[in-house]
């Protein structure tokens, strides 16, 4: 370890995050650890399904690339990885690890494994489901799996048995970043305050470069430089729970007050209360405070207690989405692919005996923002979208059947079709008692 | 004497979601502006200005410290990722949604 600060960084921020920026922070960043964050409720039920059909897959698509990319300089520079990009399939990613770093001639490497998030087995036909509010009976034949959110437990048992990556499942997207913290500093479980602290930090690295300057530019407005080249964050960490964000020199982007409270917000509620498995955490007297250029240091969090029951996302089959497009422009477009929307749904209905009434959105006049109300009525620029959840895949191609047919059928001048069916996934959520819960841990040596 | 601007030109703002609910939290640039953002920003207005698409409870949270504030929105993104046929399911421009209302300065 470097000194009596912990640097920690970010090198994803979701599962399809840049590659370049994560090297670029693993060869000059002088990091302690590095945490890729890279698992949603949607990323991991895809990943269900992809073990499924593969009893050897279910983990992120670029963990190989990624490890290839930067286990070598995380080596190097003596940093530690750590991940949630074994998604679905954990196990299967740790091989995957230890056979790159193999292949790469990275002996007496230690790749840990945590698992223990898999709740499939907890859960019963009385399981209550939060949103919808419903028993799990009622979905049953559809569920995928269930994973529960682990605290940093299991990644801290790693770290002490001297681990240098760690590959987890679901586990709390602030305890990633949170664990190596709590080891380094040997912050005690229920020393909430610190706790809080270090969640917070979490919160605000998760999501890489929207701390960073990326989700803020608006041109005139929010002006952010070499957005191409955005750099990902640097966490500079103190034993008392406070933290300066920055990030390496030369890169695009920026880290100001702005971009560090728009993140310190992000998915969250109540700032008082925010639940994770480790804390209840407390952001709402948190300070954000500009300390240099690209330097933004933040503190005031505080914690209490941690919750007793942890959440549980639970995925579901959830039939099919079908999307088709066609656009018109010009003089009269907007009434031109109004006529066409309505000639989709007329026909679905009464050739096709669809029940189902399609969306339809005029993408340039009203669609984003349709639903609120919002229209602009001057564009000659317009693209007829149409959509539909339907059980049946046939449905939602005869969505893109009756789209396309009007190219030849429908108004004057409709041009650039695409249609598209994919699968669609519900993800629902309950709560168990953290008991039934415990983290495992595997230990590879390369 | 007042003079009306739209909300984008004195504050900034970020959306995220979980399940069918929606988080925008907003921040004056200048924090002259806060108190505009406190009196004019209201779960009231914004229920009565974009009621057909924030069907439920709206929540806020103030943050003086950092001259912002938290709008919590329940029953806002048409159903969530699970449902929704937005194009943007999880509701990620609604923050242009609300910076594009108009507030009055002093």
């Amino acid at each position: 370890m470097k000194a009596a600060s912990f640097r920690i960084g970010t090198g994803a921020g979701f599962s399809a995050d840049r590659l370049d920026p994560a090297v670029d922070l693993a060869r000059r960043g002088d990091l302690d650890a590095i945490v890729f964050e890279c698992l949603g409720e949607r990323t991991l039920a895809s990943g269900l399904l992809d073990k499924r059909s593969d009893s050897a897959l279910g983990y992120n698509r670029l963990l190989e690339t990624r490890m290839r990319a930067v286990l070598p300089l995380c080596r190097a520079g003596n940093t530690c990885l750590i991940t949630n990009m074994g998604a679905a399939n954990p196990l299967a990613a740790g091989k995957v690890v230890v056979d790159v770093a193999r292949e790469l001639g990275l002996q007496g490497l230690r790749v840990a494994v945590v698992t223990g998030d898999d709740a499939t087995h907890l859960l019963d036909k009385d399981t209550h489901l939060i949103e919808p509010n419903c028993a799990l009976n009622d979905f049953e034949p559809h569920m995928i799996g269930a994973n529960a959110y682990l605290g940093t437990e299991g990644i801290v048992a790693a770290l002490k048995q001297k681990a240098n990556v760690v590959i987890t499942g679901r586990v709390a997207d602030p305890s990633l970043f949170l664990a190596p913290l709590q080891h380094f500093f040997q912050w005690e479980y229920d020393d909430w305050a610190r706790v809080g602290a270090g969640t917070m930090i979490g919160h605000v690295m998760e999501c890489a470069a929207q701390v960073t300057g990326g989700y803020f530019a608006d041109p005139g407005y929010k002006n952010v430089e070499e957005l191409a080249f955005v750099g990902f964050p640097i966490a500079e960490v103190q034993h008392n729970g406070t933290a300066v964000i920055t990030k390496l020199p030369d890169t695009g982007g920026c880290v100001d007050p702005r971009t560090v409270k728009e993140q310190l917000l992000y998915e969250i509620h109540d700032p008082a209360h925010y639940l994770t498995p480790d804390v209840t955490a407390d952001f709402s007297s948190a300070r954000v405070d500009s300390a240099g250029k690209d330097r933004v240091s933040i503190s005031g969090a505080h914690g209490r207690e941690r919750p007793q029951e942890l959440k549980v996302t639970v995925a579901f089959a959830g039939g099919f989405v079908g999307e088709a497009e066609i656009s018109y422009a010009g003089p009269g477009a907007q009434r031109r692919a109004r006529m066409a929307g309505e000639i989709v749904a007329e026909r679905l209905s009464q050739v096709h005996g669809v029940q189902t009434t399609p969306r339809l959105d005029l993408i340039g006049v009203s669609s984003l923002h349709g639903t609120a109300g919002q229209t602009t009525t001057d564009s000659q620029d317009v693209r007829l979208r149409c959509a539909m959840r339907t059980p049946a895949r046939k449905e939602a191609e005869t969505l893109l059947w009756e789209v396309e047919s009007l190219l030849c059928c429908g108004p004057a001048g409709g041009g650039g079709y695409r249609g598209y069916v994919r699968p669609s996934i519900l993800t629902y959520s309950t709560l168990i008692d953290r008991g039934r819960i415990s983290p495992i841990l595997d230990v590879f040596d390369v | 004497m007042t003079h009306r601007v739209t909300l984008r030109k004195i504050a900034h703002a970020r959306a995220g979601d979980k399940g069918n609910r929606s988080n925008v939290s907003v921040f004056a640039y200048d924090p002259k502006h806060y108190p505009v953002l406190v009196d004019q920003i209201t779960p009231e207005r914004l229920q009565q200005t974009f009621g057909a698409l924030f069907t439920g409870q709206i929540q806020r949270y103030l943050l003086p410290q950092l001259h912002g504030l938290n709008l919590v929105l329940d029953e806002a993104l048409e159903g969530g990722v699970n449902e929704s046929l937005n194009l943007d399911s999880h509701g990620k421009s609604w923050s242009f949604l609300i910076l594009g209302l108009e507030v009055d300065l002093p």
